[in-house]
């Protein structure tokens, strides 16, 4: 535990030089491995040329070539990454918005090393709730249709190597678990699945020609043709998808004509002829959800201001993004498939709240700003997050999108400061898989950072915005809390899964990296879809057990 | 003789403080000097000079001709302001708050008032600091 934060390694992302420089001596103090990046654009291109490469963003909120919120957002979306905003400017309204986008902190300049110093602690609790999410999932599911109701499960069967390594390991972790078979060999490990911008717009692609009010995860996955992506990696993109759609659909309504967005809006549903709007949820709430998007804790919750708001309704199940396609249709986002480790009740997980979002045109125009549409990640789920990690190494996955990539650094773009240990986190799969994209190896990203667990516990409790001179204290709700309302069993297994303390060291161990990525938010129309879906999860998920060398063959 | 000088030296030091020029961060600075970078506050200072001196052409710039532009001159200020807590000049983010309140009341001619005292504040900083780190740099050799 003791090294754990020795060597996290931290993308610092500012415009003010001065700072820039402050902060990477501080960071190095505290035995961090650090980047900086004097542009938001370069530090993207940073993050993604190397997956998997950083722990954690810093980034100021001002910036020139890129609003700081905007990065934010990317970050969120494409690497998940905890990302920390600063500003010299401690207003309430902007650090809520950092909020929203997803910033798991908020540090007022001048920033003091003590504040940095804790950082790791965003990293962590967002690694254990990933782990607790994982955890959480197989609670709510049988062994059984875990094994057998996925037609996934073929492929999960020709991986080869070390799932029983992992397995094992896995088992560890969950004495909970004790008459569940974790030694599957067939199991496989889930690794992060990465957006990159080549596979995003086979996505985009796909769903502009389902049809957006059309659309679901399996017709999304059978037409991207893309072998190794599973049908949760989609559904999950999805909603991501979707609640990104939303926002850039507020803020253009916000910023063409303020106040537009009214009421009777959100009740276009009428208008457009689609069904009823349920589960809307105020866009501020929407915000908010995706605010703590994929950064720190999972399961945390904002709360938010509106007293309709209210936490128990919010957990995990978030808004869902009611975008509305060209074809201007709303989608109804009916409650989310509860299989799906979902820990809230079903519908009341949507909060029948009216929203601001103006289900209006999908704008296309913004999605041609960002060649890759994000949509911020709904923290609170993040249940399972079942991730394939693309090893960015050596495919290549091309770079196309609209917008180029500038690959050159002039001048001091970023500095690379170079690293004192190696990676601590991964057992790379080395190899290469044809797989008709490309090659592409599936590493295996095996963190356990399983240590302490119990440790974990006051970090979670306590989190909190570090402002200063800010009322907004605790804004974020442990999820523990949040899963305070939900089936029994499942807090049952939460409970446990607090307590389950595997001392496993973070650095040069394999861990497991759970990562679901199962956001549901799956309309009517593939409600059937949405409940196979949620068997496969758990089958996925808690099978996961560290591929190290295992490959992923399709 | 030296004694005399780290005396001095120490004793501007002292006033940069009382004086209200700089505050804590200019010592968290200082805490961050170690043997591979002696001179950690002066680089940092220097950076603050050079990279700020674009921001405020790009003020200045503004002011003559987009001088109603509240939002903008806001926000440039924002990024001044944050550059100038870097190295604690006080005085100076002092002159940055009172530029914003003006913009936020859309007072173009208390905006440029300010401006001209912001930039003075600047030059008078810089001076002094240039002084100090003059003796600090002699009182050491």
């Amino acid at each position: 535990m003791d090294s754990f934060p020795a060597g996290l390694r931290v993308l610092v992302v500012d415009d003010d030089l001065a700072w820039l420089r402050i902060l990477e001596k501080m960071l190095k103090k505290c035995s961090y491995e650090v980047t900086t990046c004097c542009l938001a654009r370069e530090a993207l291109d940073l993050l993604r040329e190397r997956k998997d490469g950083f722990d954690i963003v810093i980034s100021d909120v001002n910036m020139p070539d890129m609003d700081g919120f905007k990065l934010l957002e990317h970050v969120g979306l494409e690497m998940d990454l905890p990302v920390i905003m600063m500003s010299v400017d401690g207003e309430t309204s902007r650090v809520m918005r950092g909020v929203q986008h997803g910033a798991c902190d908020y540090l007022l300049k001048p920033i003091r090393m003590k504040e940095l110093r804790n950082i790791w602690q965003h990293v962590f609790r967002k690694r254990i709730h990933e782990v607790r999410d994982i955890e959480g999932q197989e609670c709510m599911e049988e062994i059984q249709i875990m094994r057998h109701g996925s037609d996934l499960s073929d492929e999960w069967h020709s991986f080869s190597g070390g799932e029983l390594n992992s397995a094992k390991k896995r088992k560890d972790l969950e004495n909970k678990h004790d008459d569940k078979d974790y030694g599957d060999p067939t199991s496989v490990k889930k690794a992060r699945v990465v957006w990159t911008v080549d596979l995003h717009q086979k996505f985009v692609r796909a769903v502009n020609q389902i049809g957006f009010d059309k659309v679901g995860p399996k017709k999304i996955l059978d037409l991207m043709n893309v072998p190794w992506l599973t049908r949760e990696n989609v559904a999950s993109h999805l909603q991501k998808y979707r609640l990104y759609l939303s926002r850039i659909q507020k803020e253009n309504d916000l910023k063409a004509s303020f106040g537009a967005i009214k009421q009777s809006d959100l009740s276009s549903k009428d208008t457009d002829g689609s069904p009823g709007l349920q589960n809307s949820l105020d866009i501020q709430k929407t915000d908010a959800a995706s605010g703590i998007y994929g950064m720190c804790g999972n399961k945390t919750i904002i709360q938010n201001a509106d007293p309709k708001f209210h936490e128990g309704e919010l957990k995990g199940i978030v808004s869902m993004p009611l975008v509305e396609s060209k074809k201007a249709t709303i989608h109804d986002i009916p409650e989310p498939p509860k299989a799906s480790n979902s820990r809230t009740a079903p519908n009341h997980a949507f909060v029948p709240l009216e929203t601001d979002v103006k289900y209006g045109r999908f704008d296309s125009s913004v999605r041609k700003q960002y060649s890759w549409c994000e949509v911020p990640q709904t923290q609170f789920k993040q249940e399972h997050k079942v991730n394939l990690q693309i090893e960015k190494g050596f495919n290549h996955l091309p770079s196309v999108g609209s917008r180029p990539f500038t690959r050159e650094r002039e001048k001091p773009g970023y500095m690379d400061i170079k690293p004192s240990y190696t990676k601590r986190s991964t057992q790379q799969i080395r190899q290469a898989i044809p797989i008709g994209i490309g090659a592409y190896s599936f590493p295996v990203e095996s963190e356990n950072h399983m240590t302490g667990f119990q440790a974990s516990e006051p970090i979670l409790s306590t989190t909190t915005l570090s402002m200063k001179n800010h009322g907004l204290s605790q804004i974020f709700i442990n999820n523990n809390s949040a899963f305070a309302s939900a089936d029994g069993d499942l807090l049952a297994c939460l409970l446990q899964g607090d307590r389950c303390t595997s001392n496993i060291e973070l650095q040069n161990k394999e861990s497991l990296n759970y990562h679901s990525q199962d956001f549901f938010t799956e309309t009517p129309a593939y409600v059937n879809e949405t409940q196979r879906f949620d068997y496969d999860y758990p089958w996925e998920t808690m099978e996961y057990p560290v591929i190290d060398q295992g490959l992923f063959i399709v | 003789m030296d004694r005399n000088l780290q005396r001095q030296v120490a004793n501007m030091r002292k006033s940069l403080f009382d004086q209200g020029y700089l505050d804590e961060q200019f010592i968290q600075l200082e805490d961050l000097r170690d043997d591979a970078n002696p001179n950690f506050v002066e680089e940092i200072v220097t950076l603050f000079y050079t990279d700020s001196a674009k921001l405020i052409r790009n003020i200045e710039n503004a002011l003559e001709n987009n001088p109603s532009d509240f939002e903008r001159l806001d926000d440039y200020m924002q990024q001044f302001k944050g550059r100038s807590s870097s190295i604690g000049a006080k005085k100076v983010k002092t002159e940055c708050s009172q530029f914003r309140e003006y913009c936020k009341a859309g007072n173009a001619e208390g905006c440029i008032r300010t401006f001209q005292q912001l930039k003075q504040e600047l030059a008078t900083l810089r001076r002094k600091l240039e002084t100090y780190f003059e003796m600090a740099r002699q009182a050491n050799t």
